[in-house]
């Protein structure tokens, strides 16, 4: 089972990954207002927001970030 | 549609077509020997095309739109038209396919419509064709709406739905001209593989970008879902699919792995394409959709995240368990046994999840059938979960599989689960995408409901009887220690579950047209509703004055 060589490891690769994600998330404060987070989905605003920064203000070209 | 791209979107975009006629030709040039170059045509015609679609436009004027204070809905609205278009199509398939179980002259004699190349158009039809294209429509809407920041460019979009197009036809017309490399679910060639890579890449660098420009700093649960389904799907793609081909003017390619090795490796991936193809991205649509439509926030949000968290550690582990009984190591087995098991948590936590959210408005269950969708593919994730965990312990296995058990477990978690959240999040993504007060039939949605319910568990009852009764058949033996029943005795014991079975689907596909039918009509025939919600996106009084929301 030579493969179990080469599975393994690709999946505990892929939950490192997991892992460093989760992380990420908990050390930029993306579960500081969970219920808050819950209901803003339900905020009709059916366009974007406008953004803080004047990147969105060009109207026909592509609006690079 | 086209007019929404500015001159240089459009010279992109006659690029890429350009660039995918040119190769569609030389592999109809260099397959001119082999059914690879019948590929190559087709690749071919289907450049070619959308080619001349923007060349039609190309001189037309730039667009008026104001890029800053609007969504990008184009391909959103393609792709959930092509989801229908492939829920007709492979569901019709499904339907001839159960057909010719129960009466196997309906082959017609021909070698493209036998049963070994019509099934693989369903299987595929319907989980790529159909929920590809319905998971790929709806991420784009929800990206957008929960970062609420638009897509960073315009050809990307259009570059992974149409890419992802041509994969499905490419697999679907070979599986008929007898192209395939015989693994399940990745069933088609090494060139279509490695098309899938680039449209998938693309896709994943499309989503990361627009979650980059957020101005909501929270990235809604849904996008996790979402995220980890076109993340794992890569990743799982890439290992099941090396291969070496046999020539490079020919479809023909041999696996890099043999025996039990390739075994394993395909079934690692085929759980996995279950877990993260049919479940997670679909667990996005249910956590989006169903709190919108419900008008109230996920029951516990904590518990949906941690139940995503839950999902990708164990389902990773399970793809043994469909191995039970074979040259495979015994702790193999075992390990995807006991993480079949744990997976029930996380599972059983979505589904609590969803019908918690909708205590408290079971009135707008009764009334809304497009809620009602939701709510049942709720049950049917918690019934279909629960089931898998059951069958994955080996002594339980031992009966069921290689049974129509299997096929039943399938249906239950495809058509109950997959197909159900699909249409209701069509059904309550359709106006808003199109700017419609309401579907243009409320009646054909709440037929389209029963049909589908009732499709479903005819489909799924018949399954467990047949597979039960094989399985037992196939166990019972006489005194002298033979065998009871001969194989032919089974195949009359299962026929009446086999036509009961292909009513159901009947059922089932009717409902899909019905759909179909509805959604065009909403966009041909209701008229344009201008709600609080829609901005009209050329006049001149919406400058954005809408208070940030946090
Ligand atoms: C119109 C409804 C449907 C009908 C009539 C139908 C019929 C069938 C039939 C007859 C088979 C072959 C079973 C066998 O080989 O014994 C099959 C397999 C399969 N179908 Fe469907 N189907 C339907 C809907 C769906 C949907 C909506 C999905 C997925 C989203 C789906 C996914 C599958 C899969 C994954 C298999 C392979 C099962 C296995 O290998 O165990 N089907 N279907
Ligand atoms: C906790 C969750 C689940 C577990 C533990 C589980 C477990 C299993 C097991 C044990 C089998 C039979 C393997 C065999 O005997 O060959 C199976 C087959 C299958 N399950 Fe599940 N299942 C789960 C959820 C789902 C869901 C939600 C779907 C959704 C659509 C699904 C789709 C399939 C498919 C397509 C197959 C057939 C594969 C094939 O042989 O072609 N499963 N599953």
């Amino acid at each position: 089972m030579t493969i179990l060589a080469f599975l393994i490891p690709i999946t505990l690769g892929m939950g490192a990954v997991g892992l460093c994600v989760f992380f990420w998330s908990l050390r930029s404060n993306q579960y500081d207002d969970l219920s808050g987070d819950a209901e803003r989905i339900l905020f009709d605003e059916d366009r974007p927001l406008p953004a803080a920064s004047a990147r969105l203000s060009n109207t026909t070209k592509e609006t690079a970030p | 549609m086209m007019s929404n791209l500015t001159s240089p979107e459009r010279a992109r975009a006659m690029l890429i077509t350009g660039a995918g006629v040119l190769i569609g030709l030389t592999m109809a040039v260099l397959g001119r020997n082999d059914p690879m170059g019948a590929h190559g045509w087709i690749v071919l015609l289907f450049c070619g095309v959308l080619f001349f679609i923007v060349a039609d436009k190309l001189y037309d004027a730039e667009p008026v739109e104001d890029r800053s204070i609007s969504y990008y809905d184009d391909p959103t609205k393609v792709g959930i038209l092509l989801a229908l278009f492939w829920a007709v199509v492979a569901m019709g398939m499904g339907v001839w396919v159960a057909s010719q179980l129960a009466w196997p002259d309906l082959r017609f004699d021909a070698a493209w419509s036998s049963f070994g190349r019509i099934r693989p158009v369903h299987t595929s039809g319907v989980i790529f064709g159909f929920g590809g294209n319905a998971l790929i429509a709806t991420s784009y809407h929800i990206m957008q709406r929960t970062s609420r920041a638009r897509m960073p460019d315009q050809v990307s979009p259009w570059f992974v739905l149409l890419g992802f197009n041509l994969f499905c036809v490419v697999a679907a017309s070979g599986y008929l001209i007898g192209i395939t490399q015989s693994k399940e679910y990745a069933e088609p060639e090494w060139y279509a593989d490695l098309w899938l890579v680039i449209v998938w890449v693309v896709y994943f660098v499309l989503y990361i970008r627009t979650l980059a420009r957020r101005n909501e700093p929270h990235i809604y649960v849904a996008n996790w879902y979402y995220l980890s389904f076109i993340l794992v799907v890569a990743i799982l793609h890439i290992v099941n699919n090396l291969a070496v081909p046999a020539s490079f003017t020919g479809a023909k390619s041999y696996s890099a792995f043999a025996g039990v090795q390739d075994a394993m490796v395909q079934w690692w991936y085929g759980h996995n394409a279950v877990a993260f193809f049919l479940t997670t991205g679909f667990l996005g649509m249910l956590y989006y959709f169903l709190p919108k439509r419900a008008g109230r926030p996920i029951y516990s949000y904590r518990l949906s995240i941690l139940s995503f968290w839950g999902i990708v550690f164990f389902y990773i582990w399970v793809g043994s368990h469909h191995l039970h009984y074979t040259a495979l190591p015994q702790w193999v087995q075992t390990l995807g046994v006991t993480f079949s098991v744990m997976l029930l948590v996380p599972s059983w936590a979505s589904a609590g999840n969803a019908l918690m959210t909708l205590n408290g408005a079971w009135h707008k269950v009764r009334d809304d059938a497009t809620l009602r969708f939701m709510m049942v593919a709720a049950v049917f994730y918690g019934l279909s979960t629960f089931e898998g965990s059951f069958m994955a312990i080996r002594p339980v296995n031992a009966l069921s599989h290689y049974t129509d058990w299997t096929v039943g477990h399938v249906h239950s978690g495809a058509m109950g689960w997959v197909a159900m959240i699909t249409f209701g999040s069509i059904y309550a993504l359709t106006p808003v995408l199109w700017r419609r007060e309401a579907m243009y039939s409320w009646k054909a949605v709440e037929w389209h409901f029963w049909l589908a319910l009732s499709g479903t568990v005819i489909y799924v009852f018949a399954m467990w009887n047949s597979g039960i009764t094989q399985g037992l058949m196939w166990r019972t033996y006489t005194e002298s220690g033979t065998l009871r029943f001969s194989f032919v005795d089974t195949l009359i014991a299962m026929h009446p579950y086999y036509i009961a079975r292909a009513f159901g689907g009947l059922l089932f596909f009717a409902g899909a047209c019905i759909c179909f039918w509805n959604v065009v009509m909403t966009i041909r025939r209701v008229p344009h509703h201008a709600s609080a919600i829609d901005y009209p996106t050329t006049s001149e009084a919406m400058e954005p004055a809408v208070p940030a929301a946090e």
